[in-house]
């Protein structure tokens, strides 16, 4: 049905008015279904109605500018350490051939199958003053707690490096998608015109790729805001574990949800910054050229310089802690597999398979109204509901509770009153809503994805294929489908890992009987059993890592001339 | 067509309502207490289905679903939570004459709206090596200069020591609490961070001197499958507080069976079920808590600690001062 509908919307001279008649029904489709995925921010945004001076008055007295502070400080931290971790290794791997860059090509994106709060736990057990490390220091040197300085992992300077090291991927994925689309042309005329490599990459490649770099940031910025297990667990008062403490310590749900709504704005205001400096300056592709790129082959010793620079962020983000984490699991596997934990593995793909070609067909449909309406309306619409991505899964989950038992509750009355038949909670506390919560939170992933690779289809592009006869459905077939097949895959397992993982939303929402993976991970760790936890958190990373190589080789395969 | 719909409707809450079954919304990991519900499904045939989470997303996804929600019993691991549902009008009363037999009077509600079912007490530890036994004295006591930058505690995010803070407004007044809580936040020795666990784990590291925990985290560790647990919790002391004054503050675990239960007979066996011989033997022995039956004895770790004095605050205040607790330690800046 969507293949008919992009065939619908696709230029077609011979019949402007059903075209007319059909995008406008389509159009109001796409309302309908932004609104439907607006609900829970608008209950979020609702909030603000009904201001609750008195705890915004202690809030601003007390605890207010710590959230602030430490909350702004997260942001630029892993901004910055997720920018240098993802465009580096993503440029080297990309120009220059040296030992292992073939494997660190796919190796790179690893640390993305990994909860931000399983490598918070696994580090903390490893380098906390109690821990192992630490506890051999003093036995080995006599010294006491107090004799030497070791870094201090639950801090905010430790959240920043847990945080950047598993979120750097998303940078990377863009960044090297971008980077292998640039034109090798371009890269080489800025050669003859006496740019060295290295102003090469700042003059040239690197503002090529800006757009693409950019929306991994959004996309890390925003997972960073809506962090709550590692800022929690690291004892760093941020906004996340402010807005939980107010509702759960004051009992307060109205006020928590005007601390996510001011979260939101935050989120708004960078998103506002980041396109409007885009806007001053445009950069274009200026040739479509691609001839197969020549991999600069370095020299022993810088290859090997750049096969530490590259390895470092795999070797942090994901071989040390899952080592640790094996480790753990070696001691209590026994226990924990069981007809049970299959179950659980069960579970967690179901939802993620789910829900991750769900968001597919959603953004397509949406990236593709987008593209042939221009309607503010609607781009203001898809944008808005992107921004559910920054809200903790907590507030999504109640965002969505609300508003379905209330229809659940008024069909219920209604049933009762016309036919005295009662329907009970028809949807709420189903997978159903489960879904829907996951899409609220996800969309914004597989959306700016798809338009992103739609907006490489130029409209030019499918005229041209007009003027040589071929019919709107050819041109989805021949045109749409093969330039963007690797960003639609991409779209869906970047999802499809994000549910994997997801927690919070899962714990409110779920049926009866109905463990994930992630809960599971989650409830051992609360307890601080975190070594009954590895075993359900190495089955997160290991399920995740399949899809990760997945996406990676597919866009190795998409650039021309690439083998 | 219609008739299609009511049949399916009547299908659809034939299944919710005559099952035999009992619907539980629990904050308690489900680890911690599926064994017991197993057992209670061997013994009388009732299914147990369960859902656990945060106890105030359970509490809010009770109140928006309302008189249709499928929940019968929501279970708690801290009395403020019970409090706080019986105060949004979710519980019912149960008239059980076991359950009020076994149960004291000051672990459950007043007007029988929800139980108490298992205890864990708030303890002082402290390392033997540099802390005397004779040093040592009440809760109050921490917040004196000569514990100056030796005491760790988690973050006051954490629902026990809100009722440790707000069972010290109840008992000293709003004022002194708050004087006492100055004075125990610059004692700190570093920001609070992680669990109790790893408060114990801070004091045998000699990151601090003295931490308040859980008793119950502390046996768990003496039995932990992991040698550095063992190890970590042999290096340090429990001292019981408040001993001369109110006694040491208590944890209470409890349930409460819900207003719009559909399986009201089924909530009260396992109520009843819970609060068994069997059952709160398993707590004590099996889960490191006590009971709340005073006859019964755990013959765990918990016997070689004795006995001790707890305190029998009225525990309806914990839950009416939970509020003012957490304003006071965002005023002075525990975290």
């Amino acid at each position: 049905m969507l293949a008919t509908r992009v065939v619908q919307a696709l230029p077609n001279a011979e019949n402007v008015k059903r075209r007319l008649f059909k995008i406008t029904s389509w159009n109001t489709v796409l309302v309908g279904i932004s609104l439907l995925f607006s609900i829970p921010l608008a209950v979020v945004f609702g909030s603000l109605f009904f201001p609750e001076y008195e705890v915004w008055a202690h809030l601003r007295a007390t605890v207010l500018t710590d959230y602030i502070g430490n909350s702004l400080a997260l942001l630029v931290g892993v901004g910055f350490f997720s920018l240098l971790l993802g465009v580096i290794p993503a440029w080297m791997v990309t120009m220059y051939r040296f030992p292992l860059s073939r494997q660190l090509e796919w190796a790179l994106l690893l640390p993305m199958s990994m909860p931000a709060y399983i490598i918070a736990y696994s580090y903390t057990g490893a380098l906390d003053v109690a821990g192992p490390l630490q506890t051999m220091l003093r036995e080995f040197t006599g010294w006491q707690y107090r004799d030497y300085w070791f870094p201090e992992v639950r801090s905010l300077g430790g959240a920043i490096a847990m945080l950047s090291l598993v979120l750097y991927p998303y940078i990377y994925l863009l960044a090297r998608a971008a980077f292998i689309e640039q034109s090798v042309c371009v890269l080489e005329v800025s050669r003859t015109l006496g740019c060295n490599a290295f102003s090469a990459f700042r003059r040239v490649g690197l503002p090529l790729a800006r757009p693409a770099i950019m929306v991994g940031l959004s996309l890390v910025v925003m997972e960073t805001l809506a962090d709550y297990g590692t800022v929690q667990y690291f004892g760093v008062s941020a906004f996340t574990t402010g807005i939980f403490r107010t509702w759960f310590g004051l009992g307060n749900s109205l006020a928590a949800a005007q601390l996510s709504a001011l979260l939101l704005a935050f989120v708004a205001v960078f998103l506002y910054l980041e396109k409007r400096s885009r806007k001053q300056a445009r950069y274009h592709h200026t040739s479509n050229r691609y001839s197969s790129l020549m991999q600069q082959r370095l020299t022993s010793g810088r290859g090997y310089i750049a096969l530490i620079i590259c390895a470092s962020p795999l070797i942090f983000g994901f071989i040390i802690p899952v080592s640790l984490l094996i480790n753990w699991a070696l001691d209590t596997y026994a226990e924990v597999l069981g007809k049970d934990f299959y179950l659980l593995l069960f579970h967690s793909l179901l939802l993620a398979f789910i829900t991750s070609i769900l968001a597919l067909a959603l953004a397509l449909f949406m990236a593709y109204s987008n593209r042939n309406n221009q309607s503010l309306l609607n781009r203001m619409l898809v944008r808005f509901v992107s921004m559910g991505y920054a809200i903790p899964g907590t507030v999504i989950a109640v965002g969505v509770l609300i508003p379905f038992a209330w229809f659940d509750n008024s069909l219920d009355n209604f049933l009762m009153e016309n036919l005295s038949v009662s329907s009970g909670l028809l949807i709420s506390g189903t997978v159903f809503t489960l879904v829907f919560a996951y899409l609220v939170r996800f969309l914004a992933v597989s959306i700016n994805t798809v338009e992103a690779a739609l907006g490489k289809i130029k409209p030019v592009m499918d005229e041209v294929a007009k003027t040589t006869g071929m019919a709107a459905g050819t041109i989805v077939k021949r045109i749409h489908v093969p330039m963007m097949r690797g960003s639609l895959l991409t779209a869906l397992l970047l999802v499809f890992v994000d549910v994997l993982k997801e927690l919070p939303a899962t714990l409110i929402l779920r049926p009866f009987n109905f463990n994930t993976l992630a809960v599971r991970t989650y409830e051992l760790a609360n307890e601080e059993l975190l070594a009954d936890a590895a075993v359900p958190a190495l089955a997160i990373v290991i399920a995740g890592i399949i899809p990760v190589i997945i996406i990676s080789n597919s866009i190795s395969r998409s650039r021309p001339g690439h083998e | 067509m219609k008739k299609l719909i009511i049949f399916l409707l009547i299908l659809h809450q034939y299944q919710v309502v005559t099952a035999a079954e009992v619907n539980i919304y629990s904050a308690r990991k489900e680890a911690l207490i599926k064994p017991l519900l197993e057992q209670f499904t061997k013994e009388t045939a009732i299914n147990v289905n369960i859902v656990t989470g945060e106890a105030d997303t359970l509490l809010k996804r009770l109140e928006v679903e309302g008189r249709n929600t499928p929940a019968d019993v929501l279970l708690t691991v801290d009395v403020a939570r019970l409090i706080r549902a019986k105060e949004k009008d979710l519980f019912q009363q149960v008239d059980s004459e076991l359950l009020n037999k076994t149960i004291p009077e000051h672990y459950r509600d007043a007007e029988l709206q929800w139980f108490g079912l298992s205890l864990r007490s708030r303890i002082i530890i402290y390392a033997p090596d540099r802390v005397k036994e004779s040093e040592l004295d009440s809760y109050i006591d921490l917040a004196d200069d000569k514990w100056k930058k030796r005491i760790c505690v988690r973050s006051s995010s954490n629902v026990y020591n809100q009722s440790l803070v707000a069972a010290m407004i109840a008992n000293y007044g709003l004022e002194k609490t708050e004087r006492w809580a100055t004075g125990l936040v610059t004692n700190f020795a570093r920001p609070p961070k992680g669990g109790d666990r790893d408060q114990i784990k801070a004091v045998a590291a000699g990151v601090c001197d003295v931490a308040l925990v859980n008793n119950y985290y502390l046996a768990g560790m003496l039995e932990s499958s992991q040698d550095a647990e063992v190890a970590a919790a042999k290096k340090i002391e429990l001292f019981w507080p408040n001993q001369d004054g109110r006694g040491a503050h208590m944890n209470v675990s409890g349930a409460g069976i819900l207003k719009s239960a559909k399986h009201k007979k089924e909530a009260i066996q396992l109520l009843e079920f819970l609060v068994s011989d069997t059952a709160q033997q398993w707590y004590a022995d099996t889960n490191h808590e006590y009971s709340v039956n005073p006859a019964i004895e755990s013959k765990s770790i918990l016997k070689n600690w004795g006995k001790f004095k707890a305190d029998i605050l009225n525990l309806n205040l914990l839950g009416k001062h939970n509020k003012d607790a957490v304003l006071l330690m965002d005023r002075v800046g525990w975290k």
